[in-house]
């Protein structure tokens, strides 16, 4: 009996690899064919960070959905997407990228978008050996902002270090000019991971050129007891904390705030503090808090009424609890869809309207040029930031707003502030240099690049 | 395989005893060598080197616990101190071979890995597993907190140094697993030679009965620390492959202790005790998860929330292993030999 059974697997083995070859003539001939773009997503929608998962890629995928409802894709070519799930694990990540990168029945894929630092930096090589464009939108590796070590890699909008410059630089704001902070005592309170430590050496920096003091304090992974670090924050009476949290870290550390008597409104949460998900479980305590943001929560914005009209209420759209679009995770995934989408618009320009490599969305992105015209046009003034990319500059933004949780949702509470990226590039530049020297890179030469 | 035992003289501790099977290990390793002449990306990066890269580890978990009967749950601490210092040597000693170095990332982990082992000289079964817990949050700690071992990176994230072994670019994913299966396939035969040797015996022995053995005269001491020795250096050299060969990078909290729980499954489902086992155990940890992952894209595509299939996939893989660890508590190894005395009969007997 076992015989035949190891037969038939034998021959379904065999049966398997003949299709494989069939299967790849047949997608080298799709190639030419096919008149779609793929989006390969590496989403999470399970584990611990399904919160930002789900609204992530709900926002871009209903984005992608309103390009093919409304225009019939990017001047005729049809966006097509898939999922495979990473659960926020690099080796996960890996095997998602692998899988997906050749495409989707001959459509071939335009960026990979993986919103995981770790994943993210698992990419770097695979993806500049690929040729495929990895957008780490408002995170990531600070350095790849340098395109000319780190040509496929986007920390588009928000690098790090902008993140905390503009920080300080609104912090200043408040306290009546720059020249005010000094002698002041500024706390971080970290989440014990890269992603936490990443931004220590700026603030370094920034708290020696302002003369004010700063205090790094650590909060282990998860994070779900901060009694010790707040009655330190509490001796040092330290006139404003950041807040660089993530995930159950951020309602405890607000909680334990309250607790201790350390007002919430001298709190600034950052990039990844941000959320309705952050905020709400922390209840009366979030009353007050202040966070920035690159992008305002909210449906105001007529792009967000489009996605309504042709998506939503279609009954088409991703998000399995249609109360979170809008939300801060949501709006996140509309703007990475727009800068996308844009990335492949100015690339088609000038490769012709028909699918593109990922070397060509890559001179895509490197082209983007949104200013407030555009914003208008795309419905998105006031969601986003004008934008400019190139080869050099792989961010391109720079620019926050605050925004004020009033117990029910966000307030923005100032205008665009903008970090001082004059200031940040040579520490960029020498860092990525000392990257492209550990891995024996050639730095391209931006003069060079159409 | 049509092939007898039956009527030959066996030496017990020769690799592989009868011709054919030895004409099929040459036709299986012809195979894997050649692979990169025809294979994927995806079936090298995402399937064959991770299997190679934790079997490995799971190899020298079972150095530890499974022939010396040593419980560890500091795997990771281990192979995260191999690709550190890899990467370290790597960076600091200009010109220094890539091989050299994982070697050395290899060592450097004994090294630790004799340290963290002195406890078990007095204590041992889930008490040692405090201990070697210990390992584990300390060295990340460590790792995350002083930045030179990062080479001043502020996010503490290393990346691989070039991959290339005489001037031969290795960075291809052909290529790269070429380099992880080269590497695992001496250390298994040097693994598989040592559990045959007296030593490993005097292992096993501890692991029997301590007592015992130390009254017929075996140096508990002295095994024990070389059992963690061994153990961390092959776990140091699965670091640093999985680090630099299979990710490309690393950063502390990838080695966490979820990746030593990962080995020691391993290890478990592959059959303590075996050295096929430790990569058969890699291959069920890593492509079944994997299947699961296709089979579900291929029937339910767009029927069910992805969300919900996530979950449900995690069930079936639990429920998976548990149906393994029942039907066949040695591990997928004493299946794997059941299939082997079967086939040497077959088709003359069932």
């Amino acid at each position: 009996m076992n015989k035949w059974i190891t037969l038939a697997l034998a021959a379904a083995l065999l049966g398997g690899c003949k299709d494989d070859k069939a299967e790849a003539s047949n997608k080298q001939q799709a190639q030419v064919e096919s008149k779609e773009q793929y989006f390969p997503l590496q989403s999470y929608r399970s584990g611990p960070y399904a919160a930002g998962g789900t609204g992530f890629f709900g926002g871009f995928i209903d984005y992608l959905q309103l390009i093919n409802a409304r225009d019939g894709g990017v001047n005729g070519v049809k966006l097509t997407w898939s999922e495979c799930e990473t659960e926020y694990v690099v080796e996960r990540g890996v095997e998602c990228y692998e899988r997906l990168k050749g495409g989707l029945k001959g459509a071939p894929p335009a960026a990979f978008n993986p919103l995981s630092v770790g994943i993210a930096y698992a990419l770097i090589d695979r993806a500049t050996h690929d040729k495929n464009p990895i957008i780490t939108i408002n995170h990531g590796r600070t350095d790849s902002t340098d395109g000319r070590v780190f040509p496929y890699i986007f920390p588009l909008s928000l690098n790090p270090y902008s993140e905390v410059s503009a920080i300080i630089n609104y912090v200043g704001e408040r306290e009546g000019g720059l020249e005010k902070l000094k002698g002041q005592k500024i706390v971080t309170l970290y989440h014990g991971s890269p992603y936490g430590k990443e931004t220590t050496p700026i603030l370094d920096l920034l708290a020696k050129k302002y003369g004010f003091e700063v205090v790094h304090i650590e909060v282990p992974h998860p994070g779900n007891e901060q009694q010790a670090q707040w009655l330190q924050i509490k001796q040092l009476k330290p006139s404003w904390v950041i807040l660089r949290g993530w995930g159950v870290m951020n309602p405890v550390a607000l909680k334990t705030a309250q607790k201790v008597g350390f007002p919430t409104d001298h709190v600034i949460g950052n990039i990844w503090s941000n959320s309705e998900e952050d905020v709400r479980p922390a209840g009366e305590a979030g009353k007050g808090f202040l966070s920035i943001t690159t992008h305002p929560s909210g449906r105001e914005f007529p792009v967000l009424q489009q996605i309504d009209q042709y998506v939503l209420q279609k009954g088409k759209g991703n998000m399995e609890d249609p109360k979170r679009v809008g939300s801060v995770y949501y709006n996140l995934g509309v703007v990475n869809g727009i800068l996308n989408v844009e990335a492949l618009r100015v690339a088609q320009k000038k490769f012709g309207n028909r699918p593109l490599s990922g070397e060509e969305v890559r001179w895509g992105f490197e082209n983007i040029d949104i200013g407030e015209e555009r914003l208008k046009e795309l419905g998105a003034l006031g969601l986003m930031q004008p934008i400019k990319l190139s080869c050099a500059d792989h961010e391109g933004g720079g620019a926050i707003k605050l925004q004020q949780w009033d117990g029910q949702k966000w307030v923005l509470v100032s205008d665009w502030i903008r970090a001082d990226r004059a200031l940040l590039r040579p520490i960029i530049e020498d860092s990525a240099a000392k990257y492209a020297k550990e891995k024996n890179l050639t730095i391209r030469d931006c003069a060079k690049e159409i | 395989m049509l092939y007898r035992h039956t009527g030959r003289v066996i030496e017990p501790s020769a690799l592989l005893p009868v011709r054919e099977e030895r004409v099929l290990a040459a036709l299986v390793l012809g195979l894997a060598f050649a692979l990169p002449l025809w294979g994927s990306d995806y079936l090298f990066s995402a399937i064959l080197v991770p299997v190679l890269v934790l079997g490995l580890a799971g190899l020298g978990q079972n150095l530890l616990t499974g022939y010396t009967g040593l419980l560890s749950v500091g795997s990771a601490a281990f192979m995260s101190v191999g690709a550190f210092a890899t990467y370290n040597f790597a960076l600091r000693v200009p010109g220094l071979p890539l091989l050299l170095s994982i070697a050395l990332g290899g060592l450097s982990a004994a090294l630790v890995g004799v340290l963290f082992g002195l406890p078990s000289l007095r204590i041992k079964g889930f008490y040692l597993i405090v201990s070697t817990l210990a390992a584990q949050f300390f060295v990340q700690w460590v790792f995350t907190r002083v930045s030179w071992f990062s080479n001043g990176s502020s996010s503490g994230v290393i990346s691989a140094p070039p991959l290339a072994i005489a001037g031969i670019d290795l960075s291809s994913p052909g290529g790269r697993y070429l380099l992880a299966l080269g590497i695992a396939l001496v250390l298994t035969l040097i693994a598989r030679n040592l559990v045959q040797s007296s030593f490993g015996r005097s292992l096993m022995a501890l692991r029997d009965m301590d007592t015992a053995a130390a009254v017929i005269g075996i140096p508990i001491v002295r095994n024990k620390l070389l059992a963690f020795a061994l153990s961390s250096f092959y776990l140091g050299v699965a670091g640093a492959l999985w680090a630099f060969v299979y990710l490309g990078t690393v950063e502390p909290h990838g080695f966490d202790l979820n990746r030593s729980f990962q080995v020691l499954f391993v290890a478990i489902i592959g059959g303590l005790g075996s050295i096929t086992g430790s990569f058969l155990g890699a291959a069920f940890v890593v492509l079944l998860p994997v299947a699961l992952d296709h089979l579900q894209a291929l029937l339910f595509e767009h029927t069910l929330s992805s969300g919900l299939l996530e979950n449900v996939q995690k069930i079936v893989f639990g429920v998976l292993i548990l149906l393994v660890l029942i039907r066949e508590p040695q591990g997928l190894a004493k299946l794997c030999s059941r299939l082997r005395t079967k086939l040497r009969s077959w088709p003359f007997a069932d």
